[in-house]
């Protein structure tokens, strides 16, 4: 009986062992099956940039900022992978989503509390909508005298679907004191020199603005874990207004009795002159205003510029056009210069802020070189210059309108 | 041996069985612990072909063996800024905080150089830069120095590739 008894124990330590031992086994031959070993190999993974396709255009790696060529934005909703990325700082790492909170306060908050992402899911609404984001300094690239800064060509925009609560739903939860004025926000993104106590960016918008229906606390893009390049794993949403105002890796939500004074609100930033200047003027900080407001634009996303055609040929083209306003009411062509319009088909929005699909068939009666000019006109009548809007120093709100290149054979 | 202890024997015999398998239970899950980031990592790893390894470790290692001095064409390799003499000033004062790229996309004259360093220094913790701003001044606006380019410039007809539209 007592060898029996010493049997099964020494059996049952010897398979407890073998797991040990097994599970060593089967980690360490995980390895060398890689031909690389794990450290090189996640040296390569991270050098190009985490969750985005190699075709994004590198503007700067230090911190990351990239943008997706037109033809890349051709979809109805904008892939994870091909969403421009305008980072100020440093990402935040080891990100766990499950204790992720956010701490809403402020002079003009009747409380103060703090939400993780799950007490957001179950005691908000949880929406989604199809937002557009564009950067700021979109089309900065153009300006002449050049402006100091990320020289974005046409790509610092796209547009996802966003799930996510209401904003105004969360901030009415805390209270809002009947002096209001802004709502800011701070982000886990950390300053490029690694000072702790730098903020990288912190900026807002007003309350208004903050409690439209479609402004967002979005977790989900394109029923996708956000990309942690674009605030994973929670930010803010507003179309309509420069992208800046889109907190990233939202930690803390503000809610002020005075213009957000946060990081990037003041100076040169995100604001232009208040009344227009001429090219290369020097304008003094006070004489600047936030830019709220996106303008009307739009992109010719097909076909990629630089398309060679027969002359029998017709040449459909698409694109993309959207506007801060209510809508785009109509985008136009123009394959001679702008000498004459000619309309396209545009699709309607499923919400406000939603880019809206145009198209055309274009036929060309002689051969030789054209560009396709394309402009939108949105539901407040505005519409895209052909040359360059007003000159600012730092190089925003460039809505001029896009022109690809084509070239007619025999 | 008596009925009785026989029944003994037997329900010791169960109670170690009990404490065998928790034992045994109690260990896989300490083992699986430290193990479990591990096998997560492993089980989410980027999946790449023979092939596809093979060009990155290429590339990878040539990239690494990759002269941090190496000069083409007038041209410093691993930054794409424009080389001579007054390079090393760049490297050592802009370099160490921030990517070549943010100065050559930009363009500007003497002083909307001057203003920008300026401005690193007033926000971004930049320091003096003593004898070296004047070379760092000469090098970018020569180099990196504005193009009148009117109210629009053309489309680039330099960066255009030409493809055949299949109709």
């Amino acid at each position: 009986m007592k060898n029996k008894r010493r049997k099964f124990l020494k059996e049952s330590l010897k398979t407890s062992f073998g797991i040990l031992l097994g599970a060593d086994v089967i980690y360490e031959n995980f390895l060398p099956k890689n031909m690389l070993p794990i450290a090189i190999l996640e040296d390569i993974v991270f050098s190009s940039l985490p969750g985005k396709s190699d075709l994004l255009k590198v503007l700067n790696d230090r911190p990351i900022n990239a943008e997706t060529p037109p033809h890349l934005l051709n979809d109805m909703l904008t892939p994870n992978n091909l969403f421009f990325v305008r980072n100020n700082g440093i990402p935040p790492e080891n990100i766990d989503p499950k204790n992720w909170s956010i701490k809403v306060e402020g002079e003009s908050a009747k409380s103060s509390k703090v939400y993780t992402i799950n007490s957001l899911k179950e005691n908000f609404d949880v929406v989604s909508r199809n937002l557009t984001l564009e950067c700021g300094g979109n089309g900065r690239k153009e300006f002449n005298p050049p402006a100091k800064g990320n020289q974005w060509s046409t790509g610092a925009v796209g547009c996802a679907k966003w799930t996510g609560v209401r904003l105004k739903d969360v901030i009415n939860d805390v209270g809002i004191k009947g002096n209001a004025v802004y709502v800011g926000y701070y982000g886990s993104d950390t300053h490029l020199s690694g000072d702790p106590n730098k903020n990288t960016i912190s900026r807002g918008v007003p309350i208004a603005k903050a409690l439209e229906a479609e402004s967002m606390i979005a977790w989900s893009m394109n029923d996708q874990d956000i990309p942690l390049l674009n605030g994973y794993p929670l930010r803010l949403v507003f179309g309509g207004y420069p992208a800046s105002c889109s907190g990233k890796w939202l930690s803390k939500i503000v809610i002020r009795d005075r213009v957000h004074d946060g990081q990037k609100m003041s100076g040169a930033s995100y604001r232009i002159p208040c009344d227009p200047v001429a090219p290369g003027a020097k304008v003094k900080d006070e004489d600047l205003c936030i830019i709220e407001d996106m303008p009307v634009k739009s992109l010719v996303t097909y076909p990629k510029t630089g398309a060679i055609i027969k002359q029998n040929q017709t040449l459909p083209i698409n694109g993309k056009a959207w506007t801060s306003s209510e809508s785009i009411s109509k985008v136009e062509y123009s394959i001679n210069f702008g000498k004459t319009w000619s309309p396209c088909e545009l699709s309607s929005a499923q919400n406000r802020y939603e880019w809206q699909a145009f198209s055309a068939e274009i036929k060309f009666e002689k051969v030789g070189y054209y560009e396709v000019w394309a402009r939108a006109t949105d539901s407040l009548g505005d519409t895209q210059p052909i040359i360059l809007p007003g000159w600012n120093p730092k190089g925003y709100l460039n809505n001029a309108c896009h022109r690809i290149a084509i070239k007619v054979e025999n | 041996m008596s009925k009785q202890s026989f029944d003994t024997n037997k329900s010791w015999d169960a109670l170690l069985r009990l404490l065998n398998l928790i034992a045994l239970i109690v260990i896989c899950i300490i083992i699986y612990i430290p193990v479990k980031p591990s096998i997560d990592r492993y089980m989410n790893r980027p999946r790449y072909n023979k092939e596809e390894l093979k060009k990155m470790s290429v590339a990878r290692s040539q990239e690494l063996s990759n002269d941090w001095d190496r000069v083409e064409k007038g041209i410093h390799v691993q930054t794409g800024m424009v080389y001579d003499s007054n390079f090393k000033h760049i490297q050592s004062h802009c370099l160490s905080c921030h990517s070549s790229k943010l100065i050559t996309q930009n363009r500007a004259d003497r002083a909307g150089w001057k203003s920008m360093i300026r401005w690193m220094q007033k926000t971004q913790g930049l320091h003096d830069l003593s004898d070296s701003e004047p070379r760092i001044l000469d090098y970018l606006s020569k180099h990196y120095a504005p193009k009148e380019v009117g109210r629009r410039p053309n489309i680039d007809m330099k960066e255009l590739e030409w493809y055949l539209l299949q109709g």
